[in-house]
């Protein structure tokens, strides 16, 4: 067993883990936080991404025991209280989910492509940058244009616009 | 009131969104269960081999193990103790009994859950092992000794039913499940004899891994006191995997087994079928009187999860000089895997041969299909399940024979389409309503094909080659009227159900038998209930995938939950009215005739005497004004609508595609969709189901294919070696909507939620070899394969 400390969705956490934990199962089965998914053991569908330090990670990919002390968020930390994320808010608007299996981690993806590559994202760049995502429902096209949709909505000054819906 | 914006046809945003975007989403293996245990499945490395003996002794001694157990120890229990009997447990079955042409039925083969002496495929359940933590479990297992007496394997469809191949299940001649027809042989050949031009093609249907996101996974339970199991699995249809787990695999009667498919991420058929997995878990939950949980990696899913498609065909289309189709003939020999899957055997049958009209009035046609026995993972149902394959086979001829006579392939086929309905197909179908020349001619403009000859000049100055390609598909869908269908084999109805509860308050819960595993009818159910009681959206609560909960149901495939599930939430809906208007009548003291209903209110025609949606249910409940005796209190209706016909979604998809001929790398420009499915309830969701479909059979078409390798390792085992589809290999997609109501059902519904993966692989194809010249194009079209006809075409002689 491994002692291991980290803050999670703003919440200090800490206990022994089986050095062999990867992020995901100490977030999943430790933490009881299952918002995060696993859908491949290849560490290539990304529905497993949170973010680590504002950094969206594939969190299949790392142990627990290499997030001491590290900040991570998951989608179950994206929402402000009852008030939607507007990336959560564009995804519900434009139809980006169908079984919901693999829009947490899109949603993280998508934050964090935001935070890289600014609130004007085309079609191209969102497509290309989706490279680590798999959605078998979608076809991509309406994930397409909720990201490019939550990522005008995420800039300054865009609250107020019908994306930033209350959660209730 | 409310049901303009949120009633039938309103772009209604999902109601059960909210959970999914929040990650509070319930899926099977998100549910934890006080003292469970974790199984680990020991799967069978050989393709086809007999087990000499298995040695559990080291992984029962091992850390947390609980139990280890194998074929041999998987028996029925004593019903009124924990005791096992000498009796193995059932089997899983093939739910549709399909008769060979010589009148003798398929030659169906034992299924055990954990293989008793004989592992047919790599992957195949050998042992199972029940430890504290799923490590535990995992290291055991690699201390179980199994020594293996291999067998010769069988994993070519091509080839299976060749002389000197060994045999898959042993005495079963020819690995050959069944040798089937349709249509008449004697008019096709005389239509073959008479015709002026025969278009002959031989292909294959690639094999597909359907791969949801979510992998399957089950928790079995038992509670020794009730005597109750519950069985939480990710299935398309609880209630029948309940009645064959208790019917025919024996763990528990019926209504002392619960089955509940919680949140579902995506099935594609896949989920349809019983697996054994569950079945272990059920009966290990009841042995060791603790919870049994699982859930399949990837790897797993991808050796175990039935796989789709795997045909291969040769096909031949008879016109005469100007292009009018005379006859179609069809041979397909469809591989079925190592054991026959809970719906296998119609796939390639009554769901496939059934189809091959297309949209066509084709005089005469006639089609056999051998069903084959391989090593490799069984074949099933999955998106489309048949119809994707008679729509490659259609349209791949059509375009060719086209091709072939030096006609316009639109012209072709608008020649060819059927203009008139009902309309008999030679090969059962009586196709409804439809209208296919409008849906090509909306298309057409939607694409801009007039534009196209200046973008292939442009592609070709770039030094590209350019193509277009149509499909213009049929499927049946609404599946399915039950007479038909059990005349046609099956072992059940195919109907569905709905409960309508009002509650005192006014508030309605609605029970489906249908699931949804991403189809969002939480929202477009209660759309209906909306627009037809004209109660606020928020009132409606849907309550699906629990069979404690929902009485019966058949689920949901084959686009079946609209046309047949809404069908049924119609019928109870008018019950409702119906109800509502006797209630009323007595509150208002009026006669019952005389009650008018209109949104939301029960009114006395001609006065201004009216009672609220709410104040009816109110009063149905306290019963106040009426005797028990001419009304019974409550407000409560039940419906079952067994359809009337298939229902037929058609439509014209045009692809338009861009090779690089220097690397063989396609680039998909343009996706016209023109689909008419009837009334849509939310266009915004049948949007997302289109999009879905075409992205699967674009998958099909370009990138997706399983593969074994001669000794029957499955050699695409992950997302490493299997190409799925990811976001930048895929274009947007332009959709268009025509509109003929389907005559069958109250709604006019057809359903939309295989269209694309059934119109888009010949599409592809078609567009391709458009560009390229010439028909030498084998899915999955991978930058290889095109590659490679690209210098076909450069060098004729060195690659014939
Ligand atoms: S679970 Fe698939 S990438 Fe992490
Ligand atoms: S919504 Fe189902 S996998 Fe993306």
């Amino acid at each position: 067993m491994a002692a291991v400390a980290m803050t999670v969705n703003g919440k200090a956490v800490s206990g022994d883990v089986d050095p062999r934990t990867l992020l995901v199962q100490y977030l999943r089965d430790t933490l009881r936080l299952t918002g995060t998914h696993v859908a491949c053991d290849t560490s290539q569908c990304g529905a497993c991404v949170v973010h680590l330090g504002g950094e969206a990670i594939k969190s299949c990919t790392i142990l627990a025991v290499q997030c001491q002390g590290a900040d991570i968020l998951t989608i179950e930390g994206l929402a402000n209280g009852a008030e939607l994320h507007p990336m959560q808010a564009a995804f519900r608007e434009h139809h980006g989910l169908q079984c919901g299996f693999c829009t947490p981690g899109m949603i993280m993806t998508a934050v964090d492509m935001v935070r890289r590559l600014g609130h004007e994202l085309d079609d191209h760049t969102i497509r290309e940058e989706l490279e680590g995502n798999l959605c078998r429902c979608t076809g991509y096209h309406n994930i397409v244009k909720s990201i490019a949709a939550g990522a005008r909505a995420m800039a300054p000054g865009a609250g107020g616009e019908p994306l930033r819906v209350a959660a209730e | 009131m409310a049901a303009t914006t949120t009633g039938v046809g309103a772009r209604v945003q999902r109601l059960e969104d909210k959970r999914f975007i929040t990650g509070r989403g319930r899926y099977t293996d998100d549910i934890e269960r006080p003292g469970q245990l974790h199984a680990y499945f020991l799967r069978s490395p050989h393709a086809h081999a007999r087990i000499q003996a298995i040695d559990t002794e080291a992984a029962r001694a091992a850390p947390g193990v609980a139990a280890v157990y194998t074929g041999r120890d998987i028996k029925k229990f004593v019903p009124t103790s924990d005791d096992l009997t000498e009796e193995d447990i059932g089997g899983l079955i093939c739910g549709w009994m399909i008769h060979s042409k010589d009148g003798s039925p398929m030659k169906g083969s034992a299924h055990p859950a954990l293989a008793r002496d004989t592992v047919r495929y790599v992957g195949d359940h050998v042992a199972v092992v029940v430890a504290e933590t799923l490590r535990q479990a995992q290291d055991a297992a690699e201390l179980i000794a199994v020594s293996y007496d291999l067998l010769e394997p069988v994993t070519d469809t091509a080839t299976a039913q060749h002389e000197g191949q060994a045999e898959v299940h042993q005495g079963i001649a020819r690995n050959t499940v069944f040798e089937w027809e349709l249509g008449d042989r004697a008019a096709t050949d005389q239509a073959f004899a008479r015709a002026a031009h025969v278009t002959r093609l031989t292909f294959t249907n690639n094999r597909l891994v359907p791969n949801p996101m979510e992998p399957r996974a089950a928790i079995g339970e038992y509670d020794p006191g009730e005597e109750q199991f519950t069985l939480h699995t990710t299935s398309q249809n609880p209630h029948v995997a309940r009645l064959i787990l208790s019917a025919f695999v024996g763990l528990a009667p019926e209504h002392k087994l619960r089955v509940i498919a919680p949140d579902v991420g995506g099935g594609f058929g896949s989920k349809i079928f019983v697996y054994a997995e569950e079945v272990v878990c059920l009966w290990a939950a009841r042995r060791l009187k603790r919870p049994v949980r699982w859930a399949s990696e990837r790897t797993e899913a991808f050796l175990c999860d039935a796989h789709g498609r795997d045909h291969v065909t040769t096909a031949e289309l008879a016109t005469d000089r100007d292009g009018t189709i005379l006859g179609l003939r069809v041979k397909t020999v469809a591989n079925l895997g190592a054991y026959l899957s809970t719906f296998a055997s119609s796939v390639p049958t009554y769901l496939y041969a059934t189809l091959l009209s297309g949209q066509y009035a084709i005089p005469a046609i006639h089609a056999e299909v051998d069903a084959v026995y391989t090593n490799t993972a069984p074949v099933d149902a999955y998106r489309g399940a048949g119809r994707p394959e008679a729509t490659f086979v259609v349209e791949r001829l059509v375009e060719v024979c086209a091709r072939e006579l030096g006609m316009d392939p639109v012209a072709f086929r608008r020649k060819n389409f059927v203009t008139s309905f009902p309309h008999q197909t030679p090969v059962i179908m009586t196709y409804d309503a439809g209208d296919y020349d409008a849906a090509m001619v909306k298309a057409l403009e939607m694409a801009d094909i007039a534009g196209l000859p200046e973008r292939k000049r442009r592609s070709a100055a770039a030094g590209k080659l350019r193509g277009v390609g149509y499909s213009a598909y049929i499927e049946a869908c609404g599946i399915a009227p039950s007479q038909a269908v059990g005349s046609l084999g099956a072992g059940v109805g195919l109907w569905e159900s709905a409960e309508v509860r009002v509650n005192p308050t006014g508030n309605i819960e609605v029970l489906t038998g249908s699931h949804s595993h991403g189809q969002g009818h939480e929202t477009t159910f209660a759309q209906l209930v909306c627009e037809r009681l004209g109660v606020p959206i928020d009132t409606v609560k849907i309550v699906h995938g629990d069979t404690d909960k929902v009485q019966f149901g058949m689920g949901t495939y084959g686009s079946r939950s609209g046309a047949v599930g809404m069908s049924a939430l119609s019928k109870a809906l008018d019950k409702i009215v119906a109800k509502g208007r006797k209630v009323a009548g007595h509150v208002l003291e009026a006669s019952e005739g005389d009650i008018e209903f209109k949104d939301g209110r029960f009114q006395v025609a001609g006065t201004d005497k009216a009672l609220g949606f709410a104040d009816m249910a109110l009063q149905a409940y306290i019963a106040h004004k009426f005797n028990g005796s001419e009304l019974e209190p409550g407000l409560k209706e039940g419906a079952f609508w067994d359809p009337t016909n298939f229902t037929f979604p058609a439509g014209v998809h045009i692809c338009e595609i861009e090779i690089d001929p220097e690397t063989g790398t396609s680039r998909i420009d343009r996706w016209t969709a023109v689909d008419d499915f009837g009334r849509v309830i939310n266009p915004m969701i049948v949007e997302g189901q289109v999009h879905g479909g075409i992205a699967q059979g674009i998958g099909q078409a370009l990138l997706e294919g399983a593969r074994y390798d001669p000794s029957g390792q499955l050699v695409t085992a992950s997302f490493m070696d299997y190409t799925m589809p990811r976001a930048g290999d895929l274009p947007d997609f332009a959709l268009g909507l025509t509109v003929t109501d389907c005559p069958s059902n109250p709604l006019g519904m057809k359903g939309c939620g295989e269209a694309g993966a059934i119109a888009a692989p010949p599409a592809v194809v078609n567009a391709l070899t458009d560009a390229l010249g010439h028909e030498h194009v084998t899915m999955p079209a991978t930058p290889e394969v095109i590659w490679r006809a690209v210098r076909h075409r450069s060098l004729p002689m060195a690659a014939e």
